[in-house]
């Protein structure tokens, strides 16, 4: 069975790796088809190309690759510091502006209350003074007033005197009386006083 | 199951893609013939600069897909030196890197359709394996002289039991290379040997959409083993580097 190709093919499917083992180990010579990798023939071939390949690729990694890579992130890692330091430093400074502008806005809130006060205290001041002005003024007007309402009585009182005794004059008069001006004032004026 | 002669047209040459052939001519197979092998491992070579030199060439601050893939293979296996042997076992970075990035990329290359898988040959797992042990056994001997061999002797086990692990200890450790090759070259040689075999099956119609589901399955399996075992390759040099650099742990 394990001289034919055919055969040996069929144990290496249906039963694996260990039956293709055993039918290479059962006196299989290089050209025999049970497992390849067991052709020692071509393990100088191989390993021959192998170590070429490995040789190759070791001076690829250790020459150009890694050094590159380790320079990309290094790199990266600075990057990556110098921007936290300036993020760090940023913040920072916007503490700082945050500070300023609070300072800021207590001295303008400050200010603007002196000015209040002060706008205040002047108003107070004009103020009073227009009160005072304008009592002054009342005091002066009614002053006025009041001498002009006792001019007012003091000529209606005249006339009511005239109008009394010119009333009695008629009155006695048309009792049939004869008016003398004499008596008529004086009868007039102690009734007026009285 | 599979070649029974009454299945008639079914013929299964599962192993046939792991054939050594010249690619010029029919001649036999000496040691500086041009082979298929030489042509996936120069594929090889050439898949791995371009991922990580020509990738990198323009070196940017913010990485583009193919820089970024060079980065993180060039993390990754430096994460690994880093947490497994310590600080002093970056000195062998670009040692461990060669390996990693040439099994990774042999693995992969090996999944394409018509290619050839170099690492699921044993000859190429053992010399890689081997010279890891070579490596990490000299490197043992002149780091640390004769204390080297202190590994062996464990010094927390009782004093009966000292000689009995002495042995296991040194039987292991040679053991260490065989191990460490077959794993790769098994793993890929029976993940693809495997989809040859569901491929062998499509021939049937009646059977051909099953085979084809599992040729599905068993790549999308196969992608995951292709990175795993470089990954399992490497990550045991690293733990075999560590004894060498700290033997006594």
């Amino acid at each position: 069975m394990a001289n034919t190709t055919e055969a040996a093919h069929g144990a290496a499917g249906s039963h694996g790796a260990d039956a293709a083992h055993g039918a290479a180990a059962g006196g299989h010579g290089a050209e025999a088809a049970g497992m390849p990798q067991l052709e020692f023939g071509t393990f100088p071939n191989q390993i021959f190309w192998l170590i070429v390949a490995l040789v190759a690729i070791y001076f690829i990694l250790s020459k150009v690759a890694l050094p590159r890579i380790a320079g990309i992130l290094a790199d990266r890692q600075d990057a990556i510091t110098n921007d936290i330091a300036a993020a760090e430093e940023l913040k920072l400074k916007a503490h700082e502006a945050e500070a300023a502008y609070d300072k800021a806005l207590a001295d303008a809130r400050s200010e603007a209350m002196r000015i209040a006060n002060e706008t205040r205290a002047a108003m107070q001041a004009e103020l009073d003074e227009a009160i005072a002005k304008a009592d002054a003024d009342i005091g002066e007007r009614a002053a006025e007033s009041e001498k002009a309402i006792s001019e007012i009585r003091a000529s209606a009182m005249e006339s009511v005197e005239a109008v009394a005794k010119d009333t009695t004059g008629a009155l006695v008069a048309a009792l049939g009386g004869t008016a003398d001006e004499g008596r008529i004032n004086a009868a007039v004026d102690a009734r007026l006083k009285g | 199951m599979a070649t029974e002669p009454s299945e008639g047209g079914l013929v299964f040459h599962p192993m046939d893609q792991f054939i050594v052939s010249p690619l010029f001519g029919d001649g036999a197979v000496s040691w500086y013939t041009p082979t298929n092998v030489t042509l996936w491992l120069a594929i090889t070579v050439g898949v791995i600069a371009l991922l990580l030199v020509r990738s990198t060439k323009e070196a940017r601050v913010v990485p583009g897909k193919a820089q970024s893939i060079a980065e993180l293979a060039y993390g990754f296996v430096y994460k690994m030196i880093v947490d497994v042997t310590g600080k002093d076992g970056i000195k062998y970075f670009p040692y461990i890197m060669t390996l990693f990035m040439f099994i990774v990329v042999a693995n992969f290359l090996g999944l394409l359709p018509m290619s050839f898988t170099t690492t699921s040959h044993i000859a190429v797992t053992a010399v890689l394996a081997v010279a890891v042990f070579v490596t990490v056994t000299v490197l043992g001997f002149v780091l640390n002289g004769v204390s080297f061999l202190g590994m062996f002797w464990v010094q927390s086990a009782p004093l009966p039991l000292r000689p009995i692990l002495a042995l296991i200890e040194v039987i292991s450790y040679f053991v260490r290379p065989v191990s460490h090759s077959i794993r790769l070259a098994g793993n890929m040689m029976a993940g693809h040997a495997v989809i040859k075999v569901f491929a062998g099956f499509a021939a049937i119609a009646a059977i051909s959409p099953l085979s084809i589901v599992a040729i599905t399955a068993m790549y999308g399996l196969e992608i995951l083993v292709c990175f795993i075992q470089a990954y399992v390759f490497t990550i045991l040099t690293c733990v075999y580097l560590r004894d060498a650099l700290h033997p006594h742990h």
